[in-house]
């Protein structure tokens, strides 16, 4: 199993000054490349040799995908941005705080002044097993070592589990949901741009990755309409360690309220399950009932049917009930009231 | 590049865990290959099927004009089969093939209505049909020596006719049966590692390398699936068998077609019911 060596293994590193040099290399190179972003993913892997790259493609010179821009009709926010740029950033901070939320909520401010944007939302399962070397599902085996009958499933899916029970563990990607953002990917063949609920996918569809990416796409940039700007926004995120830890869960949510009824609304469930979770039955049910206790009872009820918890990670179901009844309701109760 | 794909087990073993996956385009490429060679073959350098032992007059004229080959139950047993065999082969290789979609669900409805339906087959051809009719006899084993020389420029007396099935069809039913069997047997085995309605979900009733060896059959079994398939499309669809094929869809043979390539003798046809 992994063996964490204090010196990296060895491989060919490209520092690309450009965009289009980062994608001639990703189409040169195909499959052999790896994407390194802040590297705070990477690192882990590269250097438990559990992944073994040939061709490194470090992002850090590429100036075009770093910064928040404001564009029409919303903002630009390149995918290699801190986190602390993100959350420190006026314009994110004034029209979308659920963002500046999100992001100043994941780990600790070192790894936040290091991490970008593009790496917390295109981040690999934290599950140890698989992280650990387990050549489970995830890594190309036939089995999900975190689902078995004497698995140490803790942190795992109670949702979306199609053999592998891995959740997605990031504190930014729920909100970029909620603020109904785009995300901007680009190869060598042109740009595509999707929903930022597309860019995720669950175990059903493609086992072995947490995104849509393929060999020789770069995720170059996020793209945040001023749909939501302003809006009443909530997120929560519930961990083990208060300083700074993985997600046992998140919310965000984004909604209009008009006369205390709920008039639009997007919420956002993570580390529920293997992609971020729009709750998009809770949004119809809630939609044009009052913004009070009652609805987010009746919300929270709803956003956990078809919760298949594993052995050890019952809790996650009245904990994803209470996050989303809190969300909607937008009243601070006392922890685990 | 191996056959198999290993891993290293937690407790440091080192197991197969399935078949390298460019297996499924060596199956396609040999599939497509068999079929390109056999058409030449066919087109330009077989000569004309000859027979021995004409049928006479007499009981040529005791033949209905439509031989019943398929009963209804066991045509919609063969379409049932082959619907449950391409819905198989599809939610099995179309996302290796960079088509993903959900297919888990897809895949295991589809394995167990190929498995009810070899279950109702076996149970169909033992107590209803001629259950023999299918295997090769010591006939159909002299007959194939004597094609072979003659095809080999070789003399050897004339092959008789066939009973109610070719020699080929019965090499192919026994491939197909030991490949149908394999995939439904190790398929209703790995059904305890998804999820499913139906069973508890339980990794551990083998160990690793008993799963690993059934992974590898399953997938092994799948990938000749594609290659066996697609020559049984092939012949299905090729002028000289398309009788066949036809009565398959409507249950009857013409008279010529019978006399033509059938004996009698082995074969009995008394009437089309």
């Amino acid at each position: 199993m992994a063996i964490i060596r204090d010196i990296m293994p060895a491989f060919e590193l490209f520092q690309p000054a450009t965009i289009v040099d980062a994608l001639g290399l990703l189409d040169q190179h195909g499959s052999d490349a790896w994407v390194l972003a802040g590297g705070l993913d990477s690192f882990d892997w590269l250097k438990d040799r559990i992944k073994r790259p040939k061709v490194v493609i470090d992002l850090s010179q590429v100036g075009e995908l770093k910064g928040v821009r404001e564009v029409a009709g919303g903002i630009e926010i390149g995918a290699m941005t801190t986190l602390t740029e993100v959350v420190r950033n006026p314009i994110v901070k004034a029209k979308y705080a659920i963002l500046a939320q999100g992001a100043e909520l994941a780990a600790s401010p070192q790894i936040r002044n290091q991490g970008t944007i593009g790496g917390n939302v295109s981040q690999d399962t934290r599950c140890w097993y698989y992280r650990g070397g387990f050549k489970c599902y995830r890594a190309g085996g036939n089995i999900c070592f975190a689902d078995t009958p004497t698995a140490i499933n803790r942190e795992h899916a109670i949702l979306g589990a199609d053999r592998c029970v891995a959740v997605n563990p990031s504190d930014s990607a729920p909100a970029l949901i909620a603020l109904e953002a785009q995300m901007v990917i680009r190869s060598a063949k042109g740009e595509r741009v999707l929903n930022a609920e597309d860019y995720f996918v669950g175990p059903a569809i493609d086992i072995m990755h947490m995104t849509v990416l393929k060999p020789g796409e770069l995720l170059t940039a996020i793209r945040i309409p001023a749909t939501w700007a302003g809006a009443q926004f909530y997120f929560e995120k519930i961990r083990d360690r208060q300083v700074w830890d993985f997600p046992l869960m998140n919310v965000a949510s984004a909604m209009v309220v008009n006369g205390g009824n709920i008039e639009r609304i997007r919420i956002v469930v993570n580390a529920a399950a293997a992609t971020p979770l729009r709750l998009t039955a809770v949004e119809d049910a809630v939609r044009g009932k009052p913004r009070n206790t009652a609805t987010g009872e009746m919300a929270g009820k709803l956003a956990i049917v078809g919760a298949e918890p594993l052995r050890y990670n019952g809790y996650k179901v009245p904990l994803m009930r209470n996050l989303v009844k809190r969300a909607i309701s937008g009243v601070e109760e006392p922890k685990w009231a | 590049m191996g056959l198999v794909e290993t891993a290293v087990s937690p407790w440091g073993q080192t197991v197969p865990i399935h078949i390298a996956f460019y297996l499924m385009w060596v199956a396609a490429i040999g599939g497509l290959a068999f079929l390109m060679v056999h058409a030449i073959y066919v087109q330009f350098v077989a000569a004309k099927e000859a027979h021995a032992a004409p049928v006479s007059a007499a009981l040529a004229a005791r033949i209905p004009e439509k031989v019943k080959r398929h009963s209804g139950v066991a045509r919609i047993f063969h379409w049932v089969m082959s619907v449950a065999m391409f819905a198989l082969l599809i939610t099995a290789f179309l996302p290796r093939m960079g088509y993903p979609f959900a297919w888990v669900t897809y895949h295991w409805i589809a394995g167990l209505v190929l498995t009810a339906s070899i279950i109702f087959h076996i149970f169909h051809a033992t107590f209803w049909m001629d259950f023999w009719s299918i295997w090769p006899d010591k006939i159909d084993i002299e007959d194939a020596k004597r094609r072979w020389l003659r095809a080999t420029g070789k003399s050897a007396p004339e092959p008789r006719k066939f009973a109610k099935y070719p020699m080929e069809n019965k090499m192919y039913h026994m491939i197909i049966v030991l490949a149908g069997l394999s995939v439904s047997i190790t398929g209703m085995f790995m059904m305890k590692r998804v999820r499913t309605p139906l069973f508890t979900r339980n990794p551990y009733i083998f160990g690793d390398m008993t799963w690993g060896l059934m992974y590898v059959l399953h997938g092994l079994a799948g990938v000749g699936l594609i290659g066996l398939i697609m020559a049984h499309v092939y012949f299905a669809l090729r002028p000289e068998k398309f009788d066949i094929t036809k009565s398959m869809v409507g249950g009857s043979i013409t008279r010529e077609h019978y006399l033509e390539h059938h004996d009698p003798e082995r074969w009995v046809v008394t009437s089309t019911k």
